[in-house]
């Protein structure tokens, strides 16, 4: 009788998947890798220049401050105002997308809506809504609000579907219509919820707002590309500073006022 | 005697609501007249968005041929940079993990690492990464390697927050060293957390990979830039065709293997 020796157990049903997943995992890094273009010629020179960059980029250059006090004020405004839409309008595909209130035709093209309108990337949305509407802040509030919606539309359908059905059927018993249900049955049940995903989404915003500016859809993003693009690094490490603090700020208020709310 | 009506508010409540609700309106108003809206420029929008789809349609489906390289290069960029920041951000999540961490100097030092990391955009660390190696899709993958360290590591140190003492104990009792007791320990437990929230970044990535090129940064997002400059829309159809189903596919791709690993 041979001795038994202990294994470590394995997740795989069978032994010869987990070699044969990782080998497959590296033959796709390799590939990764391999096709990944490199000119060590450029990145030389970069790294050699790259004591020049940060010299000049240091100190940080904070006497342009209007412009960026302004461009912040735009971000901001940005961020609230396409919050407030994207709530306003997420609503109603929220609930068209929640499986426990709307019949299944509906609810399939509600979860068509939300998917579609969470793929394409902001900055993809902003470069056709500039086309549309011209440069400026408007674009960036109308880019954030549609991709706002449905994220916002996405998460509040998930709260929608683990609410209790108890006080759905109490009100339907009364003899109420389906406007009346949604508004006394399933909106208070989510009411705290839509507060907590509003505040969260304008952290968000706030995030997404400092970069649509790089093409043209208003905001801070604007100013720093245009740093970037000038060579001004000291301007551009300044913007830098203002965006990270912006966010920090932006998440801290976000998480104060969901606590306050919950 | 009046008759009492039901409210579902007490007064104090009411009121409460009442002014939050207009301090929210007022606010909104300010902004939306500060940021300057030209309302015959949004009049406009819906005519200008069907024109634009207009001639996007039907896409220019003999362009397919050119899309196969950028394409392969945005899913290197994407996954090259996932597989950089899963291994920058395995020792920083530990140091980040309020019960792994060597000391307190370690812990505040890696949360700080974490914020930067997060608070800037992809796009952004792009801009900043072109500078120093040149565009292409090197500068794509370090972009999005420095700005997902922060999340894995963030979402890591959580995971490893939550561990069961008990096994780690166990461990220990055996007189394991610090290694040992971490590989055997503490590892094999936040393995299906480090595996679902590497697979989820990844395919976040995914998305913020297609609009690098837009900055120069490699990418499908450099020929999407190229047939808007050159007004090409069929091809820019074509291209937002095929930036949707890829990256439907990969958030496909990220759910399965996460619902198969937790």
């Amino acid at each position: 009788m041979s001795a038994r020796v202990w294994r470590r157990p394995s997740p795989w049903p069978q032994p010869w998947m987990g070699p044969l997943a990782w080998t497959l995992g590296l033959a796709f890094l390799a590939w990764n890798a391999a096709s990944l273009e490199v000119d060590p010629a450029r990145v030389a020179r970069g790294l050699g220049r790259l004591g020049t960059v940060l010299a000049r980029a240091w100190p940080p250059d904070f006497s342009r401050a209007s412009l960026l006090v302004s461009g912040v004020i735009e971000s901001v405004e940005i961020a609230t105002l396409s919050t407030v839409l994207g709530v306003l309008l997420g609503i109603p595909v929220a609930v068209l997308a929640a499986r426990n209130v709307v019949p299944l035709p509906v609810y399939a093209g509600g979860r068509a809506m939300v998917t579609l309108g969470r793929t394409l990337h902001e900055l993809i949305l902003a470069i056709i809504l500039v086309k549309a509407v011209g440069f400026g802040p408007l674009a960036g509030v109308l880019t954030l609000t549609v991709g706002g919606v449905a994220a916002f539309a996405k998460l509040l359908a998930e709260q929608i579907e683990t609410i209790d059905r108890g006080p759905i059927e109490a009100i339907r018993a009364t003899g109420a219509s389906r406007g009346a249900v949604l508004v006394y049955g399933v909106l208070p049940q989510v009411l705290p919820r839509i507060i907590g995903l509003a505040i969260y989404h304008w952290d968000v915003h706030l995030r997404h707002s400092t970069i649509i500016g790089i093409v043209g859809a208003g905001g801070i993003g604007a100013t720093l590309y245009n740093a970037f693009a000038r060579y001004d690094y000291d301007f551009a490490l300044a913007i830098l500073i203002v965006i990270v603090a912006i966010v920090l700020v932006g998440e801290a208020a976000s998480a104060l006022a969901r606590r306050a709310v919950q | 005697m009046t008759a009492r009506v039901w409210r579902r508010y007490s007064p104090a409540h009411t009121a409460a609501r009442w002014s939050a609700e207009t301090a929210l309106a007022l606010v909104t108003a300010l902004m939306l007249w500060h940021v300057g809206v030209r309302w015959d420029y949004v009049a406009d929008a819906p005519a200008q968005v069907g024109d634009l789809l207009g001639r996007m349609l039907p896409p220019e489906w003999s362009f397919a041929r050119a899309l196969v390289h950028p394409l392969a290069q945005t899913i290197n960029i994407a996954t090259l940079g996932t597989v950089a920041a899963v291994v920058m951000s395995l020792p920083l999540a530990f140091f980040a993990a309020l019960n792994t961490t060597p000391g307190r100097a370690a812990y505040a030092l890696a949360r700080v690492v974490i914020v930067v990391s997060r608070s800037v955009d992809t796009l952004i660390w792009a801009l900043v990464f072109i500078i120093v190696v040149g565009p292409g899709s090197l500068a794509g993958a370090l972009a999005v390697a420095m700005r997902s360290v922060g999340f894995l590591a963030k979402l890591f140190a959580e995971g490893i927050e939550e561990i069961e003492r008990g096994q780690v104990e166990a461990v220990t009792a055996t007189g394991a060293s610090r290694l040992a007791t971490l590989l055997y320990g503490i590892v094999p437990q936040v393995k299906p957390v480090i595996l679902g929230v590497s697979i989820y970044r990844w395919d976040i990535n995914i998305r913020e990979s297609t609009v690098l090129g837009l900055v120069g940064a490699g990418g499908i997002g450099f020929t999407l830039n190229e047939a808007i400059l050159g007004l090409e829309w069929a091809r820019v159809g074509l291209i937002l065709v095929v930036v949707l189903a890829v990256v439907l596919l990969s958030e496909a791709v990220s759910v399965f293997v996460r619902s198969r690993v937790t």
